[in-house]
């Protein structure tokens, strides 16, 4: 039971904004039709895609992929109460993506019997160690999206759903009740577990969640996929989504397709809907994802997965999730 | 209507090319207080599928600078995924200035295959709506007439 909770604990520490809460980026527009404009984008966390009531996401651990293979440029960010903002120039013809990869190792382990964790620390850090998580953009162990201090446990990956828990948005610190390990008994990275450490229960947690943009024609040189992990590789281009017509994305898992996948699609805008028109849909054999629209807006996508194949020895499991923003134009 | 439709005539050059007929694009006059002339873009798609062929698009040639008068034409949105975005602007005798209500003739070019086809004209208006108007269109052209409701009146294919 603790070692569950601990484990939970690491694993959210690492990746999770928030129990139940998803992370969303936000675009203003995903088709523009020439290359001097920029698009501007909210990001935070929050129970329902695209509201900004719980918290802000940073803006630093933004990519920008552009389609040329270079690196674009987060621009103006800024960090409101509920949501950051930044934007990006789209100066370059083609698809860009643009968001958040997270890449971690978090778990518990023993020493001489003693309950140790890799991941997060909470509270003060032992000296002479930095304070991880002080510094923004600097998150202590490479990974891509930090919570806020005090996220509880329940939603790793970049943005995915919630796998339960309670207690949202504590402040920083173990609220009472929640057990407690030793700061000192914490390490950032699974490179610093001692040696002689035993009971190693370690999970790899590999995310991302982002969303497409294309001047002029689209582009297909950063749809390819890579082989590795958990990935989206769309048949229906992205920004070519409409209301009337199925988007079609193939999930692939280190190459090989993702059959039986269960992706969530949720639509924005939900406090205007009599209904909540989230689907639970699932891959095809061939990893063949089929989704019909029950309007057009903006949607939240999400599937994630675990298996015992991390890429990291030490780790037992991976878990990886893929969210991404998708618009849907009428007809 | 006759009159317009004649003044129109008048007004827009003839073709150098021989056309296989003439769509006749009627822009409705509309009563708002700020009002500015739409976007148009009118294509021709084959209807066994296969690449749309821009006929005509309007819109702001001249406007440089920040937000040059490209910049919008994404809002004329199912044209600019079925072709528009790959038609490099502005294109000879395809694009040209926007156009203020009343008819306006289209020249169907010579060079395009019989055939059938789905001809679609699309309006967006600043601080306006859109509309897509869609109807069959034969090649060589037989006569038809089609009507949007709000940002286009009548589309009529003449054979000449």
């Amino acid at each position: 039971m603790t070692a569950k909770f601990f484990l939970l604990a690491a694993v959210a520490g690492i990746a999770a904004p928030a129990a139940a809460h998803n992370a969303w980026l936000l675009p203003s527009t995903t088709v523009l039709s020439d290359t001097v404009q920029s698009v501007t984008v909210d990001m935070g966390a929050s129970t329902a895609p695209f509201e900004p009531n719980h918290q802000p996401l940073p803006a630093e651990n933004v990519k920008v992929w552009a389609p040329d293979g270079s690196m674009g440029k987060v621009e103006n960010a800024s960090r409101g109460r509920y949501r950051s903002t930044f934007d990006v120039k789209i100066d370059k013809p083609g698809t860009w993506r643009i968001g958040m990869e997270n890449n971690g190792i978090g778990g518990t382990f023993k020493v001489n019997g003693e309950p140790w964790m890799v991941g997060r620390r909470r509270g003060p850090a032992p000296a002479p160690a930095p304070a991880p998580g002080a510094a923004p953009g600097a998150p202590p162990a490479g990974q891509g999206m930090m919570p806020p201090p005090g996220a509880p446990a329940g939603a790793p990956g970049a943005g995915g759903p919630g796998a339960g828990g309670s207690g949202a948005g504590g402040p920083a610190g173990a609220p009472s009740g929640r057990p407690q390990i030793d700061p000192s008994h914490i390490v950032a990275t699974v490179d610093e577990i001692p040696a002689g450490a035993t009971d190693l229960a370690l999970t790899e947690t590999v995310g991302r969640n982002e969303f497409f943009v294309t001047a002029g024609e689209p582009s297909d040189a950063l749809l390819k996929p890579t082989g590795k992990g958990l990935e989206f590789v769309p048949v229906t281009l992205p920004t070519d989504l409409v209301s009337n017509e199925p988007g079609q994305f193939r999930f692939l898992v280190d190459g090989k397709p993702a059959a039986g996948l269960e992706v969530e699609v949720i639509p924005g805008g939900r406090r205007y809907k009599e209904r909540d028109q989230t689907q639970k849909l699932k891959t095809d054999a061939q990893g063949l994802l089929t989704v019909n629209w029950p309007g057009a807006g903006f949607y939240w996508l999400n599937a994630s997965l675990t298996d015992e194949k991390p890429s990291n020895p030490k780790a037992a499991k991976r878990r990886m999730s893929y969210t991404a923003t998708l618009e849907v134009l009428a007809p | 209507m006759k009159k317009s439709l004649i003044l129109a005539a008048g007004v827009i050059a003839a073709p150098t090319a021989a056309s296989a007929g003439t769509i006749t694009v009627t822009i409705p006059r509309i009563a708002v207080s700020e009002y500015h002339v739409p976007y148009l873009a009118a294509w021709i798609e084959p209807v066994g599928g296969g690449a749309a062929r821009t006929l005509a698009v309007w819109y702001d040639v001249d406007k440089v600078g920040n937000e040059p008068g490209t910049k919008w034409l994404a809002d004329l949105r199912t044209w600019w995924r079925k072709g528009g975005r790959s038609l490099k602007l502005p294109a000879n005798g395809v694009s040209g200035a926007t156009r203020a209500p009343g008819a306006h003739r289209i020249p169907i070019p010579a060079n395009i295959k019989p055939g059938a086809y789905t001809l679609h004209v699309e309006a967006a208006r600043e601080d306006g709506g859109r509309e897509l108007v869609s109807q069959p269109l034969t090649i060589p052209a037989a006569n038809g007439k089609a009507s949007g409701k709000s940002e286009l009146s009548a589309i009529v294919i003449s054979a000449r």
